[in-house]
């Protein structure tokens, strides 16, 4: 069987094993949820997840099984004497082999997917992220070869959530709703604004201490190191608005500080980041006016 | 059983009479070994208060009891308390008492460096804990004490003087147990007719030596960039926040090992012992824990999948990593053939031992997964991976320790503990131990970052159930004091030299309580006493 073969038969195999697990593509976490999101991204881990979960589950019947016959069996009450031997080299040799034999399987499935992941060329637009103590800041750096003139922002909780999770608040975290979905701890007060079905390149720093930027729905994380610029990428392909959190503690709010990304279709986009980056322009400009005359006033 | 009648039976014959000579100045190996066991008890508790705080917390979203800092010194005093002083002096106490009976030795090889490697853990663990209540409070950066974050808190200096205190307190346990094992061993107690618990030792303190000083030069080096001006961690004086990482893993993937090697050799003593069937396989056996060790020190940075490793580095740390699950596999395999055709009894050890092997298994599953480098990118620093590690640490480490000490508290105490009662114990921890950890799987799988003080609406219902659970847990552990007290003080039932009818091994040749002196004549070894049958064939 060639390799494409084996990562065919697997792809077949955790679809559906996907089936009779439920498949519905959380965009954001459900009450009850019980698996991973199979993401929106053009890149996922899910499919390796799902195979990584059925060889466990396959390898914990056969085990578990044979102890529970073993101990239903062999047992002193039953009348079960002692047998005497005490190894089996051919046994041995067995269930030495044959893990290794899966654990190729997966290890080439695995290296396929490290691969992809780490591979970002080819992106379409560059978005920096820093960390900082509890919130995130966004820059976008370009956007279709061309650079993007100031437009960035800061991005942290919104205010109903930062209220109600107040030590002793007596808010009600369940009242925070957006769209039917509670976004309590989930909700920002500027969120990341970005296109569908582009590469995007994201450069990722700490500004003080050590973050993890992770939505979910686009399979991974990465952490925010002070002095290092991570990078990873996503192609989100459907629209949406998909939710995360900090994912390395980072002190007293580390809990509180989400990450909303907004995915829209191009052409509004592109629509966003032309009013953002006039608006930018704008406060310049009325910046200038502010500081130039201060000379004047002095002299 | 002749040589045993050349000692006596008087209780703690020779013991001195004055409390301070017999406690604070023993070097004595079996009152050292029980002084170790009650501190990593009281620990337990102490950790376990922690927990209840933890879990209190995140019952309901919403912060209803504790501040977010508060709850971070939680987090993280409730694992430094856990793994540095429940778990490991636990099993250098149960080394204590049983490595001499073990091997037909008179006591440790080095006496008064045992009390002196116990006596030490006390002071480092008021110092740790009395930081709780200074102002600015304790280490509140999580147990790994990542810079810079780590070096944000006002007890930097205190922590890390605790640190330093009981990795030399580790360091002189683990010479004390290489040299008695190496030294000490009865004439004909080959290396490889040694007990696989004395093996899993033996293996477990050459770890310990290696790893606990790269530790104490990690925070060392926290601690002059702390207070020094040193630059090791500081990206701005051209230090590196992640180079603190891979030192502290590289101490810390064996660390993980220092707490399940002893597990692996406790539950195979006790699986042969109610199986009445020698250990299946015992030089494979012995073969997994030394390649699990060696593997152990080549895999640190799978603690670092996020950090952004290059692809390189990722691919070796994956394929290192999985390679650990052959030697594990061989040993349940193994555990699992030492049943088959054996005439089982399920008494309370032997119930903790089988639990141990069926939920440290699912921890071991969950490890396989969080192995895949591009599914960690996931699950990595989400409760999955607090469910992953709390199976091995609590229903696999934890759960071995409660099996040890139900196997030879009779040797111990010279009474059998009420087996109602230890199974009680057994039954209602592990359901409860279950209802605790499993939902978390699914918390971390959906979205749930660790070490959160509050939570999505969207988590409630595991959260609540995984609490309850916890209480449940913490609960049943009081069960498990009232059993050892009960047997130690109350219990009128006495246990005989041989307390298990299938036990085999040089400890069951000795009286039960074991006297103060055993093995002052070295004993005759015969092939057929050994635990793991005649290896000469």
């Amino acid at each position: 069987m060639t390799s494409g073969g084996i990562r065919r038969s697997v792809t077949a195999w955790a679809a559906a094993a996907c089936a009779s697990f439920g498949t519905a593509a959380w965009a954001n976490p459900e009450p009850n949820q019980l698996n991973m999101t199979k993401g929106v991204s053009e890149w996922s881990p899910y499919a390796l997840h799902m195979v990584g979960f059925w060889v466990c589950v396959v390898i914990g019947i056969l085990v578990f099984g044979a102890m529970f016959v073993a101990m239903f069996r062999f047992r002193k009450s039953r009348g079960a004497v002692a047998e005497k031997w005490t190894h089996s080299t051919k046994l041995e040799i067995v269930w030495t082999v044959i893990p290794v034999i899966i654990l190729i399987v997966l290890a080439k499935l695995a290296t396929g997917g490290l691969t992809s992941f780490a591979d970002t060329t080819g992106s379409e637009m560059t978005i920096k992220i820093t960390g900082y103590q509890w919130k995130w800041r966004y820059d976008y750096v370009d956007y279709k070869g061309k650079g993007v003139d100031k437009v960035g922002f800061m991005s942290k909780l919104e205010e109903s959530s930062d209220r109600t999770r107040q030590l002793k608040s007596n808010l009600d975290p369940a009242k925070i709703q957006v769209d039917g979905y509670n976004t309590y701890l989930l909700d920002v007060d500027k969120p990341l604004v970005v296109p569908v079905n582009t590469k995007i390149r994201f450069v990722i720093v700490g500004g003080d201490v050590i973050h993890s930027w992770w939505v979910p729905a686009l399979g991974w994380k990465i952490d925010a190191i002070p002095g290092i610029a991570n990078a990873a990428w996503t192609n989100i392909k459907e629209p949406g608005v998909y939710r995360g959190q900090c994912a390395e503690l980072c002190g007293q709010d580390h809990g509180f500080m989400p990450i909303v990304v907004k995915a829209v279709p191009k052409a509004e986009f592109e629509q966003w980041l032309t009013t953002q980056q006039d608006e930018a322009k704008v406060q310049k400009a009325a910046q200038t006016a502010q500081t130039a005359p201060a000379p004047a006033n002095q002299g | 059983m002749a040589h045993a009648a050349t000692h006596d039976h008087h209780d703690h014959h020779g013991a001195p009479a004055s409390f301070v000579q017999r406690w604070l100045l023993s070097t004595n190996h079996k009152d050292i070994g029980t002084l170790y066991l009650i501190f990593s008890l009281t620990m337990f508790f102490i950790g376990g208060a922690f927990a209840m705080v933890i879990r209190a917390e995140l019952f309901k979203p919403g912060l209803q009891l504790v501040q977010p800092y508060f709850f971070n010194e939680m987090t993280t005093m409730h694992a430094l308390v856990m793994i540095f002083g429940a778990i490991m002096p636990a099993f250098v106490g149960l080394a204590n008492w049983m490595v001499p009976l073990m091997v037909g030795a008179p006591d440790m090889a080095l006496p008064r460096m045992n009390n002196l490697s116990f006596w030490i853990l006390p002071f480092a663990f008021i110092m740790l804990l009395s930081t709780l209540f200074m102002p600015g409070g304790g280490p509140a950066g999580g147990w790994t004490m990542y810079p810079p974050l780590s070096l944000q808190g006002e007890s930097v200096a205190y922590v890390i003087f605790a640190i330093h205190l009981m990795g030399i307190s580790s360091i002189m346990g683990a010479i004390n147990i290489i040299a008695t094992i190496l030294n000490m061993r009865a004439p004909g107690m080959d290396l490889l007719k040694m007990p696989v618990f004395v093996w899993s030792w033996l293996i477990t303190a050459f770890l310990l030596i290696a790893v606990m000083p790269v530790l104490a030069g990690a925070v060392t080096m926290l601690l002059t960039d702390k207070y020094f001006g040193t630059n090791f961690f500081n990206a701005a004086g051209g230090g590196d926040p992640v180079l603190y990482q891979h030192i502290f893993w590289f101490f810390g993937h064996p660390e993980v090992y220092i707490m399940i090697l002893p597990a692996f050799g406790i539950i195979s003593e006790i699986i042969p012992t109610f199986s009445r069937k020698p250990i299946f396989g015992y030089r494979a056996m012995v073969f997994a824990i030394a390649s699990i060790a060696f593997l152990s020190f080549i895999v640190w940075a799978h603690h670092m999948f996020a950090v952004g490793l290059p692809m390189g580095a990722e691919i070796f740390f994956m394929y290192a990593t999985m390679l650990i699950a052959v030697p594990t596999g061989v040993k349940v395999f193994n555990w699992v053939s030492t049943m088959w055709g054996g005439s089982m009894t399920f008494e309370t050890p032997m119930l903790f031992s089988i639990a141990f092997v069926i939920l440290f298994t699912i921890g071991g599953f969950s490890g396989l997964m969080l192995a895949l480098a591009p599914a960690d990118f996931q699950y990595h620093d989400t409760y999955f991976v607090v469910a992953h590690f709390h199976y091995v640490l609590v229903t696999g480490a934890a759960f071995s320790i409660m099996a040890a000490a139900y196997y030879w508290l009779p040797k111990w105490s010279g009474n059998m503990y009420s087996e109602t009662w230890g199974k009680i114990h057994f039954w209602s921890s592990v359901i409860s131990v279950n209802v605790l950890f499993f939902p978390q799987h699914f918390l971390g799988l959906a979205g749930m970052p660790r070490r959160i003080p509050d939570y999505n609406v969207a988590f409630a219902n595991f959260n609540m159930i995984s609490s309850i659970g916890g209480f449940w847990f913490g609960a049943s552990q009081l069960i498990f004091l009232g059993v050892v007290v009960h047997c130690v003080y109350f219990s009128k039932k006495k246990a005989a030299d041989r307390s298990w009818e299938g036990a085999k091994g040089l400890e069951w040749t000795v009286p039960s309580p074991a006297p103060h002196h055993t093995f002052d004549v070295p004993p005759v070894i015969h092939d057929d006493e050994l635990a793991h049958g005649d290896t000469s064939h």
